[in-house]
């Protein structure tokens, strides 16, 4: 009675957990990254791409407070050379109140923060977003399709597209397929108020055109390799420690592994003089 | 102490005896280690380590990380990030003691519920229940302010919702809800306190869990047949029991290290599962989310907190007969923790003269309605407070109370049990064999 209790319940479990979020029907892309996956890596090239998109494109109006800029050196991510990292710092300027004048970064310095007021900051956007998406909100699509922040976001800057004949020509923001959070106009609702185009319209105005940035190693610079470039960068700043964690989940696992053959195996033999079976 | 006759430990050196008669330190130990545990306890007596094995590791892991948080409006949400980023070890410290609290709180939930099926609460362990309920309650309140302190969006609107929960006590409300939060809303007062509390609570639980052990190793555990251990002498007791070292501990360990397998694939490669997004936004004051969601282990208690909207008919009832005092938002209160408040009264509310559900048909059959309720309740907890959810949150939120207060008087009453063993040992043996004579019985279940 209680095992098949138990095994229902650990899949009513499964199922109610998930249950948050179940916000907005905007539309997310599954697409790949590398890091998807128990074993899967960061890829450090496209870290560096995103990062030049990040800082030719994003850094515009946005920040990466949380960020500090040494950590660009960091294996497992960009993995730059200090050298480099040092170099770059050096584009952005900080107020020193010792020197009472803005000084170049240095890099333990963290990464400026947003310049736009509704810019977000985008240290934690990947996490942030990591919606749970799947019926009823049950977080399906992220344990079975590994579906997060990084999808959200490549799909956010992918899905700009061209507003429904029923939107007036001068509502606020841009039309995207993807946003779910943005103002929506009375006009295309349904009797119900139900929505009823997916999306909404977003403040940003489209961020990327093919080539806007030109990469030193001659990647495709289209829209939709930049978008995925500069998500996995930023699923690298709100994750920073993302291989050293499923190392230590892999490690963890193998351990306790062995272990729990051995105290099963302990448990066997110290019970089997009072378990006599016939 | 009272209870199952058995060995006590015996001083022989000179050292030891000199320790013995001035601290009977080793005796105390000894005797908690080899106390004798009915020898037919299933797989769900494990419980009991996996949770004190919780409760260390978010002693453990939350001192460490308190090393290096910041407990002040401005700096919480970037001191966590700190520890993410620049502390050795941070970012996997964190999401041990972020799912420790999940670990926690799905072994407090099998455990009570293992309780309930096999009548552990009733006499003589109402005490243990008791107890065990008071941890319980500690629990939700240390895992509650444990988050609010990343100060992220849910922490904030979660502690302002559910702190605006006391704001609905009648005459007192609003004085006792700017007396918890410091002021007149979440802020700094609020967040200092609940850090304050949060690092505390753990030690007051940790001694309810002393009293909670020392009160069932006077009664004795209870076990799947809910027949006592047989006590006339320690032959006897000796024939249903085993010492729990080292039985009982390599057993539990066994289970808990499996469980970890699974503990710590969840924090290795999914840490953020059983966390909300929106977390990761620090606190605004100014934009409220579009959804305000618990941690999913409030998520039941949630759903009977909001079942009770101003049209349903006991609300109006209430309303009318009190004048307008108990209003929806506070009879929503009420029936929150009256939830938690019935099942504490379990021990006198089941009138069966049987103590396990393993020998009571009907039962069964209610109880495994009160499982499936209990997790309805959980999805339904998450959902927008929309129809059809509002109306199956109801019904689901009736059923709770229903079982307590009307199943188990009543089933005590209308059902005929069947025939427990007469003894542990016969349980044991119709399971592994053993003796001829005791085998036939009993149908090997569970």
């Amino acid at each position: 009675m209680f095992k098949k209790l138990a095994l229902s319940a650990v899949a009513v479990f499964g199922l109610a957990t998930g249950a948050f979020a179940a916000g907005g029907a905007g539309h997310v892309t599954d697409y790949d990254f590398s890091f998807e996956g128990p074993f899967g890596k960061f890829d450090q090239n496209q870290l560096q791409r995103g990062l030049q998109v990040y800082t030719e494109v994003c850094a515009a109006c946005h920040g990466l407070k949380f960020v500090p800029i040494r950590t660009l050196s960091d294996e497992g991510g960009p993995h730059m050379s200090e050298d480099q990292v040092r170099a770059y710092a050096a584009q952005f300027d900080i107020y020193d109140p010792e020197k009472d004048e803005d000084v170049p970064r240095a890099p333990k310095d963290f990464f400026p923060g947003s310049s736009l007021e509704n810019a977000p900051d985008l240290s934690l956007m990947a996490k942030a977003r990591a919606g749970f998406h799947g019926p009823y909100g049950l977080g399906m699509n992220q344990l079975f399709k590994g579906m997060g922040g990084a999808e959200y976001i490549a799909s956010l800057l992918t899905h700009y597209e061209e507003a429904p004949s029923c939107a007036p020509e001068d509502f606020d923001g841009y039309y995207n397929t993807t946003f779910a959070a943005g103002g929506y106009p009375e006009e295309c609702k349904d009797e119900n108020g139900k929505p009823k185009y997916p999306g909404s319209w977003i403040a940003m105005a489209p961020p990327l055109d093919d080539d806007l940035v030109e990469f030193a190693d001659g990647h495709a610079a289209d829209v939709k390799h930049m978008a995925q470039d500069v998500s996995a960068f930023l699923m690298w700043t709100a994750e920073p420690k993302m291989m050293a964690r499923k190392q230590a989940g892999f490690v963890g696992v193998l351990f306790l592994t062995i272990l729990s053959v051995l105290l099963y195996l302990t448990n066997k033999r110290i019970w089997a003089p009072h378990k006599r079976k016939h | 102490m009272a209870g199952i006759p058995h060995d006590h430990y015996e001083p022989k050196s000179g050292g030891e005896k000199w320790l013995h008669s001035r601290l009977p330190v080793v005796g105390l130990l000894y005797d908690t280690l080899m106390i004798p545990t009915p020898k037919n306890l299933n797989w769900m007596w494990i419980w009991g380590i996996v949770l004190t094995f919780c409760l260390a590791l978010q002693i453990v892991t939350g001192i460490v990380l308190a090393m290096h948080y910041t407990p002040h409006v401005d700096n919480a949400f970037a001191s966590v990030e700190h520890i993410m980023r620049n502390v050795n070890g941070g970012a996997m410290l964190r999401y041990i003691h972020m799912n420790g609290a999940s670990l926690f709180f799905i072994a407090v939930y099998a455990h009570i519920f293992r309780g309930l099926y096999y009548g552990s609460y009733k006499a003589p362990r109402e005490i243990t229940w008791i107890i065990g309920m008071l941890i319980y309650l500690m629990m939700m309140g240390t895992a509650f302010m444990g988050y609010v302190l990343p100060w992220g969006q849910m922490s904030f609107w979660g502690a302002t919702v559910i702190t605006g929960l006391f704001g609905a006590i009648p005459f007192v409300g609003e004085a006792l809800q700017t007396w918890l939060l410091g002021g007149p809303a979440v802020d700094n007062a609020t967040l200092n306190r609940f850090f304050s509390l949060h690092y505390l609570l753990p030690f007051v639980i940790a001694g309810l869990v002393i009293v909670h052990i020392w009160a069932f190793h006077t009664t004795g555990n209870n076990n799947p047949t809910g027949v006592e251990v047989r006590r006339g002498s320690k032959e006897e007791a000796e024939k249903d029991t085993l010492p729990f070292w080292p039985y009982f501990v390599i057993k539990d360990l066994f289970a808990l290290a499996v469980i970890l397998v699974v503990f710590f694939a969840i924090v290795g490669y999914m840490p953020n599962y059983l966390g909300h997004p929106d977390n990761y936004i620090e606190a605004n004051p100014l934009s409220t989310p579009a959804h305000i969601v618990p941690e999913w282990y409030f998520l039941p208690f949630y759903a009977i907190l909001r079942a009770f909207t101003s049209d349903v008919w006991v609300v109006i009832i209430a309303e009318t007969l009190t004048g307008g005092i108990i209003d929806a938002k506070f009879f929503g209160v009420l029936a929150m923790f009256g939830a938690i408040a019935v099942m504490a009264l379990a021990p006198w509310l089941d009138t069966s003269s049987v103590r396990s559900g393993r020998y009571r048909p009907m039962f069964k059959w209610w109880f495994a309605l009160l499982v499936v309720d209990f997790f309805a309740l959980m999805w339904l907890g998450a959902m927008p407070a929309e129809e059809p959810y509002a109306t199956l949150s109801l019904i689901a939120s009736a059923y709770w109370f229903a079982y307590f207060l009307v199943v188990l008087p009543m089933l005590g009453v209308i059902e005929k049990p069947d025939a427990p063993p007469a003894t542990i040992e016969d349980d044991f043996n119709a399971h592994y064999g053993g003796n001829a004579d005791a085998g036939k019985a009993q149908q090997p279940a569970e």
